[in-house]
């Protein structure tokens, strides 16, 4: 079986990256494969869980849906990227503080779904937190805690 | 009682790797040399296996092996009974059954070969509703068994047949409930690791009970349990479903990775997770009660029947907490239960949170409900009149005496909280509009931990090392609900210690105490104890290596705030870690392995009396909701939970366990089914199998209860299951009261309450009277 490779090359949490890929590889697998970049979940693998969510150009994406050959150029925010200078940024502490892990299956995609709210929408309401995280399974947690961490922040950030 | 480290909001030991993506799940482990494999499924829920040809597979490329169950060296395992096939051998007995499993180098080429697997089938019959699995003349789903009951559990108690002619008003009922997904969000992973560190097969992955499946591998290879080594990593959330489906695939992994010599990794995908896991038992239940006009109950009579399905998995326990459970907590003078669990062609059913106890919860509360109706009492008034209290006799005849019995004080907190007597009152006049409003509430009481399913007890090691930090390792699991915390906050409490010092090593079971299952919410109370055991060991050992050094008495000694103290005149005497040092001076051991046996229990098959559980656990959960009367939308629009845990060694993590308990009850109530029809599953990943999401999310009050029970480490008992079992009936309880009619069928879905009857299962009107 002959498998064809393209190259792309696109920005991943601050870094250019340049990969051979295969035309149906999706951004998930690069992620977790190719840059061993394994803090991306993957819960369903149709768009359904928001375990895979990353920050792609701006926005919150399932990159199970995403095929790695097309985002050329893009730029590409994981969970291992929220991190800068050896600091947490607010929304991981907070998930800490306010005790919105448990099985911490569905955080790093909560917190990118939180990140990516956060970048346009420094102060939402709790109903907008909610709108933003619909698309976030978690079956551990109830939600509550994480409603609560995120809205610590976004109250921190006035 | 003052703490400085239990009963405290101490963060999460594990959080801060899980808010990085430093964690490491199963599925993200990655051994030089790794081989994917890939399970073939059955193609029919029951049939006989006429031939399989794996020739063509085995000549794709990349393949390196294909097993099927000519491989297996003992192909039955089982927790309680073994007859479940680790790969199918002579017949394939529901859906998920695997046929065959291929070892390949990449992911890619072992899904392509499983589809180049040649089987022949002859379809068979199948049986797919336990009542007829029931029948005396029903097929024979394990040929080599007498018939198809896996089990039943009675309870007896005074006599039924004279008390129902005593009664004033008798009510008979009928209620079921659905097969449910647990929705782990992480899918099973297994990672099998050949000769590795002198182990045979060193197995990783999201395994929720690593002993469990030690056994299970160690079976099936035929080989000691020493060289089976199990070590868990985090685990992507389990609820009871990370067991035998988790061992079944770790022997498989395990035959291929010694087949191979090499590592062999298996991720389940979400289709493959619902097509081959067990699932939540379905219940029918039949329930009969009598009452004085007045509103005392006078007897019970029930009669629940589970599906199995193909195995026997947890059956004979999940029907066990049943049947001590069925009555609820009302005072009974006669009683006459009986459960039963039947093989059948559906998906096998086994653990899931609230284990035998969401089924029956949604019975017995919505019967009260009716019988209230029945009397034109209030629910509150009828439960008042009936619950347990201090000394108050089970209907397996245990006296309650040995804990507070706690169900006045939920119940009126929980009132309280949710105004219920006034919203009740206002709910029940003539509302206008489509939509309707209605208030319901469920009441409980649990056994804490195993009870008479099995021996329970727990050990767990702690070690402090020659700089003072500590390691801390007992052989249950966190799941994810912060167990790890919880325990190391004991022994941080028992030393006197800052938590900072802890360590809790992950689960290796070549290493760690073998402490039985992480289940029956029996962490905290079982493991908190062996590990508060090991604490006090070593704490002796200090005090007593301080009192020879320094002459005084040990007993005038306390570990507090990082020191060691004189009690009698608060004076400092050393320092943790100065007496650390001094130890590893004096060569004395800081080191204690720590051992908690549950009390006894007792329990009489035949007549369903004793004491099966040595303590229990109350709670009572009131839910408002709206319904809209025009589309069948149920919105959950608050949930008041108050529960008893004894003492909240975590408040905060306890309330994340309610939160998280309540909205699985949401989805148990209102949403979630796993639609099967002749044995197939219908929906099979997340858009079609819908749990609740946070736009589902009622306002959720937490109360927490806290009477010390005088077994529990420092009172405490459990929490995990109790918030998932109130849920579901004080929905319906609810719903009832808006819409004035009773669904007496779980999921309350659209169609049931718009139409009352359900569209999917082919429903008729009669579902609801
Ligand atoms: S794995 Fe991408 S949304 Fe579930
Ligand atoms: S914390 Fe387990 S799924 Fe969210």
């Amino acid at each position: 079986m002959k498998i064809n490779k393209i190259t792309v090359t696109f920005i991943v949490n601050g870094q250019e990256v340049t990969l051979k890929v295969g035309s149906k590889e999706r951004l998930l697998d690069t992620l977790r494969e190719q840059l061993q970049l394994t803090g991306t979940k993957e819960g369903c693998s149709v768009g359904e869980c928001g375990a895979c969510t990353v920050i792609l150009d701006g926005k919150a994406v399932p990159s199970c849906l995403i095929l790695t050959g097309q985002i050329g150029g893009s730029e590409v925010l994981t969970i291992e990227g929220l991190e800068a200078d050896g600091k947490l940024d607010p929304l991981q502490q907070a998930f800490i503080d306010y005790h919105a892990v448990q099985c911490g299956f569905c955080t790093p995609g909560m917190l990118m779904s939180a990140k990516a709210l956060l970048i346009h929408n420094p102060h939402p309401s709790r109903e907008e937190i909610r709108t933003a995280l619909e698309g976030n399974l978690c079956r551990c947690t109830g939600y509550e805690q994480i409603i609560e961490a995120i809205e610590s922040v976004a109250k921190n950030c006035q | 009682m003052k703490f400085s480290e239990v009963n405290k909001p101490v963060k999460r030991v594990d959080a801060y790797e899980k808010v990085t993506g430093k964690a490491k799940f199963g599925a993200d482990l990655f051994f030089p040399n790794m081989l994917y494999g890939k399970a073939l499924h059955s193609k029919y829920p029951h049939a006989q296996i006429i031939k399989i040809n794996t020739e063509k597979a085995l000549t794709y490329p990349g393949v390196k092996a294909i097993i099927t169950a000519e491989d297996i060296p003992n192909n039955k395992f089982g927790v309680i009974i073994q007859n479940q096939q680790v790969l199918a051998q002579e017949e394939v007995l529901y859906i998920g059954d695997g046929i065959a499993v291929v070892a390949a180098e990449t992911k890619e080429a072992a899904s392509e070969a499983i589809k180049l697997i040649e089987v022949e089938y002859k379809e068979l019959p199948g049986i797919f509703d336990p009542e007829e699995a029931a029948k005396k003349d029903a097929p024979l789903i394990h040929s080599e068994l007498e018939d198809n009951q896996v089990v039943h559990h009675r309870v007896r108690k005074g006599d039924v047949e004279k008390a129902f002619t005593q009664a004033e008003v008798i009510l008979e009922r009928e209620y079921t409930t659905q097969f449910v997904e647990h929705s782990y969000i992480e899918p099973e992973a297994i990672i099998a690791v050949p000769y590795e560190h002198n182990s045979l097969v060193t197995i990783y992955g999201s395994i929720q009970n690593p002993f469990s499946c030690r056994n299970a591998v160690a079976n099936v290879l035929k080989v000691p349990l020493n060289k089976v080594r199990i070590i868990q990593n985090h685990m992507g959330g389990s609820f009871g479903g990370k067991d035998e489906v988790i061992s079944s695939m770790a022997a498989r992994a395990a035959v291929l990775a010694l087949k191979t010599n090499q590592p062999v990794k298996m991720v389940n995908t979400r289709e493959e997770s619902i097509l081959e896991s067990y699932k939540r038992h379905p219940y029918k239940m039949k329930y009969k009660v009598g009452a004085t006009k007045e509103g005392k109950l006078v007897a019970m009579e029930i009669k629940c029947i589970a599906d199995s399905g193909a195995y026997a998995c947890q059956t004979p326990f999940v029907t066990w907490r049943s049947v001590v459970q069925a009555t609820g907590p009302y005072e009974l003078p006669s009683v006459k239960t009986d459960t039963y669990g039947y093989y059948t062609n559906n998906i096998y059913t086994g653990a899931m949170r609230g284990y035998g106890s969401p089924q029956i919860v949604f019975a017995q509360e919505s019967l009260m409900d009716e019988l209230a109706d029945e009397l034109k009492m209030t629910p509150l008034e009828l439960r008042l009149k009936n619950i347990y209290h201090n000394n108050s006799i089970t209907a397996s005849g245990q006296k309650l005496d040995n804990h507070q019995v706690s169900l006045e004080e939920v119940i009126a907190k929980a009132v309280k909280a949710s105004n219920y007597i006034e919203k009740y009152i206002e709910y029940n006049k003539s509302q206008l509009g489509d939509k309707k409003r209605g208030i319901g509430m469920a009441v409980s009481f649990r056994g804490c931990s195993l009870g008479a399913e099995a021996t329970d007890a727990a050990g767990a090691i702690v070690a402090i090392q020659r700089d003072g930090s500590i390691l801390i390792s007992s052989g249950l699991a966190e799941n994810g609900e912060g167990l790890k915390t919880v325990f190391s906050q004991i022994a941080a409490e028992e030393l006197g210690v800052d938590i900072k010092r802890i360590n809790y090593m992950e689960v290796d079971t070549s290493v760690s105490p073998e402490s039985g299952a992480t289940v029956a919410s029996r962490s905290t109370l079982l493991g908190g104890n062996a590990v508060k055991n090991a604490a006090q060991q070593i704490k002796r050992t200090i005090t007593e290596m301080i009192a020879d050094k320094f002459k005084v008495k040990s007993g005038d000694l306390v570990l507090r705030n990082e020191n060691i103290y004189n009690k009698n005149n608060n004076q400092k005497i050393m320092s943790f870690d100065d007496a650390v040092d001094l130890a590893n001076k004096l060569g004395v051991f800081l080191s204690a392995y720590g051992w908690y046996k549950a009390p006894d229990i007792s329990w009489d098959e035949e007549t369903g009396q004793g004491r099966p559980y040595f303590t229990y656990v109350y709670g009572c959960q009131i839910a408002e909701v709206e319904v809209d009367t025009a589309t069948g939308q149920i919105e959950v629009l608050k949930m008041v939970a108050a529960h008893d845990v004894g003492r909240a060694i975590n408040p905060v993590t306890l309330k994340g366990q309610i939160y998280g308990g309540i909205m699985m009850a949401l989805g148990y109530g209102i949403m979630e089914e796993v639609e099967i029809a002749s044995g197939y599953i219908k929906n099979t990943n997340f858009d079609e199998y819908l749990i609740p999401t946070i736009k589902d999310m009622p306002e959720i009050i937490p109360i927490i209860v806290e009477n010390p029970d005088p077994h529990g480490p420092y009172g405490a008992k459990s929490i995990g299951e109790p918030t998932l079992e109130l849920g579901a009936p004080a929905i319906a309880n609810a719903v009832a009261q808006a819409t004035g009619r009773r669904i007496r069928h779980l999921p309350l879905n659209l169609e049931r309450v718009l139409l009352g009857h359900s569209l999917s299962k082919g429903g008729t009107k009669n579902d609801i009277l």
